[in-house]
């Protein structure tokens, strides 16, 4: 009863979700970074057909896929493409976002009809299916599965900044600001961005969640990374056969993605309720 | 019955904060009689608002009454119960908000919003009831008002709202009406029309006014007597007149010196404006003793130390200060 | 005589409101048509009550806002609606106080960032003399060096107005533009920053425009007094003649209308005005205040009053102008 009102006031104060997120979250960038150190075998390399399949056990934490190889080592190693997409594309999404958001309630007028149009269309048609497209177009592999998810989810971060600036551009110091003499787009990003960087940092984490995912999405599809290099979704492929006969190649994976996804969600959420207090009501 | 119709003794209201519970208002006593305009004007913060709706019986979470006594007409109000209390309000005591809109109901007609007072509170039927808030509304010189009673709120100007509030504040002939800052929101030419017509509508009915603002010079041309609050204590109260003839308080002299007064210039040449210097403190730092005293040119040793007694003026005055002159 | 600082011809603004689906566009006369000069350190007070246009006005001759009609001449530069400003020119000429101190600063900016900008955008490379102008306007405005790197939260709202104003003076503006610069304030603090204005206009030769409806302050501070009513000037003389023999009734409703309890009923009741203000959507014909003259005649109705003369130097709009004293 008493944890039952303890827990939401903590939620409130950005504790617990930040503290988990943070944690969980951290420890995929270990991962991602130590993982020359901390892995026991070569991810690509040490196939070994004789190991093929062994179930988690001492010598093997994860188990082995059907090539042999230690699938611990190419978790830890999966999780440096996993986040790196994830990262990137978020800052390309961000970058796009944020400049088109920001000009476009800025100035009004034609362009922000115009990118509103667009923001509007992108929200309509949902980003996987873009990315499918652009994927499908630039063919498979890591750099073009960056640019279809770096392209492809930007409408949120866009949506935001263009909100957050129309309510700063009557406020005082943007209008002092401009009579001062500053040029617009040393007022966009003096005045204007400083004052709405929390919200867009919270949209850009729950965003990388949904990019991780999309990546696993797409390599699942066989149209991101292929294998033998260890993406969490390229693992999830290939374990897509032995589902039954051996589960933890796809349950290891499944649980990175999860608990990364989980984290960086969390992670967000925590981010939000230190960031931008309003948001709390807002969200109930 | 003697005796006046409202009386504050020693209010209290806390404040409960993150960890600390504070005192928003405290040693707060004044007595408002029977048709009498009373006036209770302070900074933004120190304690208006809260004082009127401890009166109304309104005070909500964090905010609750932490002591003292509310008097009506010799029967006292600070314990009732709040279904004795929503019987009160609207029949003995009124109350008109800052903003009207917000007080009205946005979705009925305002018409309808007066009718309802009767209805309620005098037990009438809708139809005599819209006819008496149709008289209401004239009453307030709301012009056409047949057609008036069937707009909703956001179709009126301010002022219009402001006067709509005034017939349903009055509608039952209540013995009470607090106003906390009634024309804050409007024009000064609105804003003296409103007033007028306040003083106006209460004199005819017999009606006393708790009358809350921050413009000392508004509160003291419509109220017989004023009472000054500073950082939730009444520093000062005395008649109208004399709060600007004589003030007592170091505050009020400071007040009162402050503003630039019309006509000063030509008689005397512009003079440079008599500051109060510092700022006003907040509710968590309240100074210890006398609340004014890091601002006070007249502070001595004792001010930091002793809460200053209430000392009686002549003409039932009364001040809060070590060094009063 | 001296050449006008700041000069205004014809000017108006619009703003369209509505949208073509939903009932159609109209026109908001915010500024409909006002002639104005302003000498070197001259100070110009704005009166008028709210929505009659006084911040629209500012904003166009800050060029915020572009003119619908009319020119603007700051210091030999003209503004119309084809010609825009050279911003960085304008800026060190002409600048502005903002009324709230709480949104016109960033809240990510020291203060010493706040002032120290603008001068490095306007080519002070010298970063000694960026430090000695700055800690030299933050003496003047009254605030301590070591206050320099502190947060606009960190400051009370009169300190934060004190900010307000350095950013305002920090590149040496001939005109500052002062739209409602203590309304927001405590009342206790006013008197601080009225002062503190004065102040820099003498030491700095500067030249205001008050924007104000508190009619103290502005026979405090002004030299010459300028009238609004639903986007046009309809009085404008010396502070004296304004105040002391107002020849629109308007004016004279504005001056009845502050409760000043030294001044108690000194103009007759007759002068009040009646009634609300019009909707600057769509305002009365002929004399904008005509429904609310006590002296309308039917001339007021079909024909516009032109600004004209009655004394050297104070001019109204009111068919009656001679006749009102
Ligand atoms: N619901 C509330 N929660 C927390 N603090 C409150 C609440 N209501 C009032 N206070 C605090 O109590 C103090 C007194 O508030 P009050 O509203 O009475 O001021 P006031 O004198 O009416 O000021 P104003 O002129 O701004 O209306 C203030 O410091 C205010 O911050
Ligand atoms: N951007 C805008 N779009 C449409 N209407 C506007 C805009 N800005 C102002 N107005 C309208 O123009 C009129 C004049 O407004 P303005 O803010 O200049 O009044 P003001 O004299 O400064 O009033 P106050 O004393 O309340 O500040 C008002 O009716 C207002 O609603
Ligand atoms: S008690 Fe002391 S500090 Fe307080 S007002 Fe009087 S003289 Fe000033
Ligand atoms: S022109 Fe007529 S209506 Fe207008 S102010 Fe003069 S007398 Fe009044
Ligand atoms: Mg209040
Ligand atoms: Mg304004």
């Amino acid at each position: 009863m008493s944890t039952a009102i303890k827990l939401p006031r903590l939620r409130l104060k950005g504790g617990t979700s930040l503290w988990i997120g943070g944690g969980l979250v951290a420890t995929a960038v270990m991962a991602a970074v130590l993982a020359p150190w901390i892995a026991l075998t070569d991810p690509v390399m040490d196939a070994n057909l004789m190991n093929a399949e062994i179930p988690p056990g001492l010598e093997y934490p994860f188990g082995t896929d059907a090539q042999g190889r230690d699938i611990y080592s190419r978790i830890v190693y999966g999780a440096r493409i996993s986040l790196s997409v994830g990262i990137i594309s978020q800052i390309c999404n961000s970058l796009i976002g944020v400049t088109l958001g920001l000009t476009a309630g800025y100035w009004g007028g034609w362009w922000d009809d115009l990118v509103s149009g667009l923001t509007n269309l992108m929200l309509a048609i949902p980003s996987l299916v873009f990315a499918l497209a652009i994927m499908a177009i630039l063919g498979p592999g890591l750099v073009s599965l960056v640019i279809a998810l770096g392209l492809t989810s930007w409408s949120y971060s866009c949506r935001i900044a263009r909100a957050q600036v129309l309510s700063l551009k009557s406020q005082g110091y943007v209008q002092a600001a401009r009579i001062l003499g500053y040029g617009d787009l040393r007022i966009m990003f003096t005045q204007v961005l400083p004052n709405i960087l929390g919200p867009l940092i919270v949209i850009a984490t729950l965003g990388m969640g949904g990019a991780i995912l999309s990546e696993a999405a797409l390599s699942f599809l066989g149209l991101g990374i292929r294998p033998p290099f260890p993406s969490w979704g390229s693992m999830l492929s290939e374990a897509r056969d032995q589902i039954t006969t051996a589960p933890w190649l796809s349950v290891f994976p499944g649980l990175a993605i999860f608990f990364t996804v989980l984290g960086l969600n969390l992670l967000g959420d925590g981010l939000r309720d230190i960031l931008d207090p309003q948001s709390t009501t807002r969200r109930a | 019955m003697t005796g006046p119709l409202l009386k504050v003794d020693n209010l209290r209201i806390s404040l409960a904060g993150d960890g600390a519970t504070y005192s928003a208002v405290e040693n707060v006593s004044f007595e408002i009689g029977r048709g009498e305009a009373f006036g209770l004007v302070g900074e933004s913060g120190c304690g208006k608002s809260i004082t009127a709706l401890a009166v109304m019986g309104l005070l909500r979470r964090p905010l609750s009454l932490g002591g003292g006594r509310i008097v009506l007409d010799g029967k006292e109000i600070q314990d009732a119960s709040a279904a004795e209390m929503r019987r009160l309000r609207g029949k003995r005591i009124a109350m008109i908000f800052q903003e009207p809109m917000t007080a009205l109901n946005p979705l009925s007609p305002v018409g309808k919003q007066i009718a309802e007072m009767f209805v309620l509170h005098e037990g009438m039927g809708w139809n005599e009831a819209m006819d008496r808030a149709e008289d209401a509304l004239r009453q307030v010189r709301v012009p056409s008002p047949e057609r008036r009673i069937k707009d909703y709120p956001h179709q009126l100007s301010g002022g219009m709202r402001q006067r709509v509030m005034i017939a349903i504040a009055l509608a039952c002939g209540p013995d009470l009406l607090v106003a906390d800052e009634p024309t804050t929101a409007l024009d000064v030419t609105v804003q003296a029309e409103i007033i007028d017509l306040m003083a106006e509508l209460c004199a005819a009915k017999g009606t006393a006014i708790l009358m809350i603002s921050h413009d000392l010079g508004l509160v003291a041309n419509m109220c017989k007597r004023v009472a000054v609050m500073y950082a939730g204590r009444i520093v000062e109260s005395q008649a109208a007149e004399a709060i600007f003839a004589t003030p007592s308080h170091p505050y009020t002299r400071g007040l009162v010196d402050s503003l630039p007064r019309l006509g000063e210039r030509s008689k005397r040449g512009r003079q440079r404006l008599r500051e109060i210097s510092g700022v006003v403190p907040s509710i968590a730092a309240y100074p210890a003793g006398c609340r004014f005293n890091p601002r006070c040119p007249s502070v001595t040793e004792v001010c930091r130390e002793v809460v200053p007694e209430a000392t009686p003026l002549p003409a039932e005055g009364l001040v809060r200060c070590h060094h009063h002159g | 005589m001296a050449e006008p600082l700041l000069s205004l011809d014809d000017l108006a603004v619009h703003f369209k409101i509505g949208n073509a689906l939903g009932g159609g566009i109209k026109t908001l006369k915010a500024v409909d048509g006002v002639t104005l000069d302003v000498k070197p350190g001259e100070c110009l007070g704005l009166v008028g009550e709210s929505g009659c246009g006084k911040s629209t006005l500012a904003l166009a001759i800050m060029g915020l806002l572009p003119p619908t009609r009319g020119t603007i001449g700051v210091d030999g530069q003209e503004i119309s609606g084809s010609k825009a400003p050279d911003r960085m020119r304008m800026a060190r000429t002409v600048q502005m106080v903002f009324q709230d101190p709480y949104a016109s600063l960033n809240p990510r900016q020291t203060v010493r960032r706040t002032l120290a900008d603008p001068l490095r955008l306007h080519g002070v490379r010298d970063k000694a003399e960026v430090e000695a102008r700055v800690m030299d306007m933050m003496a003047k405005v009254g605030l301590r060096p070591e206050q320099a790197d502190r947060y606009p939260h960190e400051f009370s709202g009169g300190q934060r107005q004190r900010i307000g104003i350095a950013r305002a003076l920090i590149l040496k503006p001939k005109l500052v533009l002062c739209d409602e610069p203590v309304s927001a304030l405590d009342v206790s603090i006013r008197a601080q920053i009225i002062n503190l204005l004065l102040e820099l206009k003498d030491e700095l030769g500067l030249a205001y425009i008050m924007i104000s409806h508190d009619l103290g302050v502005v026979e405090h501070v002004s030299d010459r007094v300028a009238v609004m009513y639903l986007g046009r000037i309809v009085e404008q003389g010396g502070w004296q003649e304004i105040f002391e023999n107002p020849r629109h009734p308007y004016t004279r409703a504005l001056i009845a209308a502050i409760p000043d309890p030294f001044h108690r009923a000194a103009i007759s009741a007759k002068a009040k005005a009646r009634g609300e203000i019009a909707s600057a959507l769509n305002p009365p014909p002929g004399c904008h205040f005509h429904p609310r003259c006590p002296l309308k005649a039917d001339i007021c109705v079909s024909q516009d009053p032109v600004l004209a003369a009655v004394a050297e130097g104070h001019r109204a709009a009111c068919h009656f102008r001679d006749r009102v004293s």
